[in-house]
């Protein structure tokens, strides 16, 4: 799975921070969330699942690769 | 490139030789957007006392609206009527960049939201402890009271909370009643709504230079017994006095407040009423809390975890009473919208109570129907664009997700140690849209008795 942020919503409440520490991290007076690991593996899949759902602007968007990510 | 010409967005009836379509936006909102929708569909002006504001709805102009930056639409100058409530200088509302500081610097993080739902889980106690066995209350009259409460003690501490009783929601319920859209015209105009709105910030500036003598007089406190207040007060130019005038902590605390104040009181108004006039929907909602509580009582866990039947009801509630009705922008360039040009210098709106009833989008949409989130329906999630009661994109709500948990914490509290009954005939209660804060008319009575009492 690829993840992309749209820049246009993200307001860096940091939800997905808490939900999935590994890939997402909130810096310090940054205007978007980072995106540690844009490609995660399996076994980020669900913390990554909850971040979408809980994103409370939907700002994270995945797209699906066929081998669903290394 | 051809001239673009405005009048190709049409006009929607009604307009008045005086004052274009004011008096109907200051009587019946409603009427006026849903006539603009349903005359001239996603695309349609009316005149406010002779700016044309072009109103739009549907998906795709929504989208637009919600992502166009500061530079395009412009959200500081468009609400006039916040003005004289703030106090010149204090802004409606902030630049992207400084929304975002606020998220980090401020208290609407994500991980804060633990200590708020403990602080009004106590709040919400202290307030029902005085109720007794049984008996009736006004519920906007409470709501209001304690989301004064709530906000103050969350944003800007516990100690300064403490210092507040009933006279300041009383006084802040006026600043809201002071929004009537002849402010469009003249925010200072002759009537009695104004007139009061400004008498009645005074006053809070009064209880709040108050507070600040007390606490001058006791000296600065210790280091970890300090709220906003005195770290404001802790500001000071180099003769020693005050940065901030009692005016100008007033204005940032009443603006601090403001956007978390009316909305919240009236959504859990409605979603009170709303459960009580559609039959079985509170069961729904009070049994799912009795079996999350069999786990923990403890509210401030509780009102952070999932609970799908009341997130259902308060997104219902929000649907279809959205607490702003009409979002809007001015054009600070001339702009084109699905083909039809709008002119720099144009108002330019979206409208949430619109939006939320398009029938394509929200099946049967004057029903009050909490399952249409439910069950993989999510009509919320499918529909990100017109189901938009928090807004959305770059001006979406900061608080919504404090707004949500907060609704949460109170009804964990409330619902179940309570029965709650309707004392009003259940079509009695309407909104109040005389005012651009829309309320409740009241009385919104309704009866408690505690369960096992």
């Amino acid at each position: 799975m690829r993840i992309r942020i749209d820049t246009d919503l993200c307001q860096v409440h940091g939800v997905c921070e808490s939900e999935a520490p590994d890939v997402f991290v909130v810096e310090k007076g940054a205007d978007t969330v980072t995106v540690l690991d844009p490609n995660p593996g399996e076994a980020q899949r669900d913390a990554v699942l909850a971040a979408v759902e809980y994103c409370p602007t939907r700002a994270i968007i995945i797209e699906d690769d066929e081998e669903g990510g290394a | 490139m051809t001239e673009p010409s405005t009048s190709t967005i049409p006009m929607v009836s009604g307009r008045r030789p005086e004052g274009g379509h004011l008096e109907e936006l200051r009587t019946d909102p409603i009427g006026l957007l849903e006539r603009v929708r349903s005359e001239c569909g996603d695309l349609g002006r009316f005149d406010l006392a002779g700016r044309d504001v072009t109103v739009l709805s549907g998906a795709g102009p929504n989208e637009f609206f919600f992502r166009a930056p500061e530079e395009v639409l412009d959200q500081a100058e468009a609400y006039p009527f916040m003005t004289p409530v703030f106090g010149e200088g204090v802004v409606f509302d902030a630049s992207p960049e400084r929304r975002r500081e606020m998220l980090h610097n401020q208290a609407l993080r994500d991980k804060f939201m633990r200590g708020h739902a403990a602080t009004i889980a106590r709040e919400v106690t202290e307030m029902v402890a005085d109720w007794g066995d049984e008996g009736e209350v006004d519920l906007l009259d409470w709501f209001a009271e304690l989301t004064i409460y709530t906000s103050s003690s969350c944003l800007i501490g516990r100690k300064f909370r403490l210092e507040l009783d009933r006279r300041f929601a009383d006084l802040y319920h006026d600043l809201e009643q002071g929004t009537d859209a002849l402010a469009f015209v003249d925010p200072y105009a002759p009537i009695e709504s104004f007139a009061r709105r400004d008498e009645s910030r005074l006053a809070l500036v009064d209880l709040v230079q108050g507070i600040m003598d007390r606490r001058e007089a006791a000296g600065a406190p210790e280091e970890d017994d300090r709220d906003l207040l005195d770290v404001l007060m802790s500001i000071r130019h180099e003769d020693g006095s005050l940065r901030f005038s009692a005016d100008e902590v007033t204005g940032i605390f009443i603006s601090m407040m403001f956007a978390g104040h009316h909305t919240t009181s009236t959504t859990a108004s409605w979603m009170v009423i709303e459960l009580l006039r559609h039959e079985g929907a509170m069961d729904l909602v009070v049994d799912e809390l009795t079996g999350l509580f069999e786990d923990s009582d403890d509210v401030s866990y509780q009102a952070l975890r999932s609970m799908p039947q009341m997130e259902a009801a308060l997104k219902e509630t929000l649907r279809m009473h959205p607490p702003l009705i009409l979002l809007l922008r001015v054009a600070k360039e001339d702009i084109e919208v699905e083909g039809h040009r709008i002119a720099a210098g144009e108002m330019v709106g979206a409208s949430p109570w619109v939006s939320n009833r398009i029938a394509e989008d929200f099946a049967d949409p004057e029903r009050f129907d909490p399952s249409r989130y439910l069950d993989g329906r999510e009509e919320d999630k499918l529909n990100p664009w017109t189901w938009i009661p928090f807004g959305a994109g770059r001006h979406r709500c900061v608080g919504a997700a404090f707004a949500l948990m907060q609704l949460k914490a109170i009804f964990s509290v409330v619902l179940p140690d309570y029965e709650l009954t309707l004392a009003q005939p259940p079509e009695s209660y309407q909104a109040d849209m005389s005012k651009m804060v829309i309320q409740l008319q009241q009385p919104v009575r309704i009866r408690y008795r505690r369960r096992g009492a």
